[in-house]
């Protein structure tokens, strides 16, 4: 496209995408947005039709978790803005990058109650990184520039872009616009300018309290992914033999059969991980945030540890732990430099003497590995022999995106993730049926790659109709519905903590039929209830690969996840599973 | 109120629409207090200036600087602590003058050096700049004559000099 070409706005808006390297947009055309739909039809860009705008919203995060590149929803105003607020809250809690396309009514007409009008910027401005209104058609490639730009760099987040009728409109005059192909210095961001390199004199002071650390704990959060670092992060490990926690957010980012990976820490994290943070006289958090879920009660979490903790947001190193070095930087630049400072000092051969603690830990986890008990003959399937049999039968390269509950907690413990971007969830926000829309995402993006969603009940009757989608743009994910009829995590905690007072977490064990409910969607349906038929079924799943497969799973309502540590409880108060609880007397 | 926990931030935004809404929204959802908040443009018409006090006690300073520092839109943040910076704020004020103590107001006024805007001898309207503690102590000399009405703007806020 040659630069001082006319063309309307809408044509601009879609250029614009093309030339940010996009090839696919998730969305629903409306009203307002009705004029960038007409340039679509004759662009390179892929649109994936969904069936509700909340399912563009996480398709573009699912697409995004898997590829690295940013993910693209396009939606109208007002009932279309609002129906994509969770996917943005979602993005915005996980760092996920993504841009967001809105229709809004004529300029002139903004403040005036018209149809189909929402304020989107005003409603938007506290779940995504940035937002803009454009209110000139000059202003698009700039703006989208700036957009793709904010998403992805620093910390990655959603920017969503709302774009008024008129200045897309051929039909009016204010849509007329010389193009011209927006490039970094064309962006008119003066506040803006995200620091990627780490201090060397801090990752310096970094280095020694490593060196001097005897029972330290690599604390591995979702910005390791974001910023590329596994390799990086192998490298650390590997080279100063330190135990590894991966969060809810970076399960993947180390290998799970490493024999330094102690698991997830946090609420349902592996005792031996919960415990070495605990017990730890130095915590190296990279990329990650000390949420509560993680820290359990904040004055009784890892009380004798030193603090390092690197970032790419300045305002997380403190927030929550005063850090004894807060290291502003991109994860991977500093872990790389982090590693160039050990190697200075010494490397592998100066580093204190860690035998003891990594016998104590060893200890830890051939006494509290994660288990559960078999199920009896007749009994309901267990969900965690499920998620092994889903693992055990898939090449470890699956991209897993779950929904939120305890089939996640499941998913997350009982798979083995070796591979980064290979799990996909909600982490920050919780958003229940999540899994659906994010995988027919990442499927979207990375083809070549068996997906899987593994689903809950709850979660399941959420976001279902993207099935339509998925079989109509031949985007053949699997999905496991963990069926328990139960909201099981909520259930879980009326039991353990409402003194089992079920209130409204039973779901209906006839209605939905989910068999004829997925046929009906265009998707081949399976359904398992005894031991012996899961492994047949998924392989048979694994076999179809011309429509999207549903396998429902019925599985134990009663089964809870273990361990746990309760809200409130500080991590040193951790439940394990009840078949090892008279072993914990032995470690107070 | 100890003079001492309200420290001074002055920012430089970009002069575009919203932008006061996302500093305010920024506030209230993250639970920092503003005790005032002035806002303007700057000699530069690309960009505007915010300047609030926040009470050191209710949010921890460095927390609301960095929040504020990932709102794109602002550009400069300069924290000014009470002890290096000097800050004025303006107030306007209508007190009643009737002739029984109007004597005693125009002591008053002198002795302040206040501003007389406006005068219809039932009535006074005054204008008063000073540091944000003179003020509270003014509007308590003018209490007792009954203050009809009253505006302040919010302090604003300027580095010391060497």
């Amino acid at each position: 496209m040659s630069d001082n070409q006319q063309m309307p706005g809408g044509e601009a808006l879609v250029k614009s995408l093309e030339h940010e390297g996009v090839d696919v947009v998730f969305g629903y055309p409306g009203g307002a947005i009705l004029p960038v739909y007409d340039p679509i039809i004759d662009s390179s860009i892929r649109h994936v039709l969904v069936r509700h705008e909340q399912g563009a919203g996480h398709m573009a995060e699912g697409y995004a978790h898997a590829t690295g590149r940013p993910g693209v929803a396009m939606v109208t105003s007002g009932p279309g803005a609002t129906n994509v607020v969770t996917p943005l809250a979602d993005a915005f809690l996980d760092s996920v990058p993504m841009v967001c396309i809105t229709g809004q009514v004529p300029y002139a007409a903004i403040g005036t109650d018209a149809f189909q009008e929402c304020d989107t910027t005003g409603i938007t401005m506290a779940v995504t990184k940035h937002n803009f209104l454009v209110t000139e058609a000059q202003d698009i490639p700039r703006i989208i520039h700036e957009a793709f730009h904010i998403a992805t760099t620093g910390r990655p987040g959603p920017v969503l872009v709302d774009i008024p009728k008129d200045i897309v409109d051929p039909t009016n005059p204010r849509s007329a616009m010389t193009w011209y192909t927006a490039t970094d210095a064309d962006m008119e961001l003066p506040g803006y300018h995200p620091v990627t390199e780490g201090d060397p004199e801090l990752i310096r002071q970094a280095a020694e309290m490593i060196r001097d650390a005897e029972r330290p704990v690599l604390y591995v959060g979702g910005g390791v992914l974001k910023a590329r670092a596994a390799d990086a992060l192998r490298e650390l490990a590997e080279m100063v033999q330190i135990p590894v926690v991966t969060t809810l957010m970076a399960r993947g980012a180390f290998p799970d059969s490493h024999e330094l990976n102690l698991g997830m820490p946090g609420m349902h994290g592996n005792y031996s991980a919960v415990t070495a943070m605990q017990k730890s006289d130095l915590l190296i958090s990279l990329g990650a945030r000390f949420d509560d879920r993680v820290t359990g009660k904040l004055d009784g979490f890892a009380p004798e540890a030193k603090i390092i903790h690197v970032d790419i947001d300045p305002a997380e190193l403190g927030k929550v732990r005063r850090a004894n070095v807060g290291i502003q930087g991109d994860c991977r630049l500093v872990i790389e430099g982090l590693n160039h400072a050990i190697r200075e000092l010494g490397g592998t051969a100066v580093q204190a003497d860690r035998s003891a603690w990594r016998s104590t830990v060893s200890g830890w986890q051939e006494k509290f590995p994660l288990t559960y008990e078999q199920s009896a003959p007749g009994d309901k399937l267990k969900p965690q022999f499920v998620i092994e049999q889903l693992r055990d039968g898939n090449p470890s390269d699956t991209i897993v995106a779950s929904g939120v509950g305890q089939h996640q907690m499941y998913a997350s413990q009982w798979w083995e993730f070796d591979h980064p971007y290979t799990w996909i969830n909600s982490g920050g926000l919780g958003t229940m049926g999540f899994s659906i829309p994010a995988a027919i995402g990442a499927k979207a993006g990375m083809p070549e790659r068996r997906v899987w969603a593994v689903d809950g009940d709850g979660c399941f009757q959420m976001t279902a109709q993207e099935l339509v989608t998925a079989s109509v743009e031949n985007i053949p994910i699997k999905v496991a519905l963990l069926n328990n009829s139960y909201l099981g995590m909520v259930r879980q905690w009326q039991e353990m903590f409402y003194e089992e007072r079920y209130s409204e977490v039973y779901l209906q064990e006839r209605v939905p039929d989910y068999i004829k409910w997925a046929e009906a969607m265009g998707c081949a349906a399976i359904r398992v209830e005894s031991p012996e038929e899961v492994g047949p079924a998924i392989e048979k799943a694994n076999e179809i690969d011309d429509r999207p497969v549903v396998v429902e799973f019925v599985t134990d309502a009663r089964e809870n996840v273990f361990p746990m540590v309760p809200s409130g409880a500080t991590n040193s108060e951790v439940v394990v599973d009840p078949s090892q609880q008279h072993l914990l007397e032995d470690e107070s | 109120m100890s003079a001492d926990r309200f420290h001074t931030i002055v920012t430089t935004v970009e002069n575009k629409p919203g932008v006061l809404a996302r500093v305010a929204g920024l506030f209230s959802r993250r639970g920092f207090n503003i005790e005032s908040l002035a806002v303007a443009p700057t000699d530069d018409d690309r960009f505007s200036r915010i300047t609030f006090t926040v009470d050191v006690e209710s949010a921890p300073l460095e927390q609301v600087v960095k929040q504020l520092n990932k709102l794109i839109n602002v550009v400069e943040i300069r924290e000014l602590p009470p002890e290096d910076s000097v800050s004025r704020e303006l107030m306007l004020v209508t007190v009643s003058a009737d002739a029984g103590h109007r004597k005693e107001l125009m002591e008053i006024i002198e002795e302040w050096r206040a501003f007389v805007l406006a005068d219809n001898s039932k009535q006074i309207m005054l204008s008063f700049s000073a540091r944000t503690a003179r003020l509270d102590e003014f509007e308590e000399c003018l209490r007792p004559f009954g203050i009809a009405e009253l505006q302040r703007t919010g302090r604003v806020a300027l580095p010391a000099l060497d």
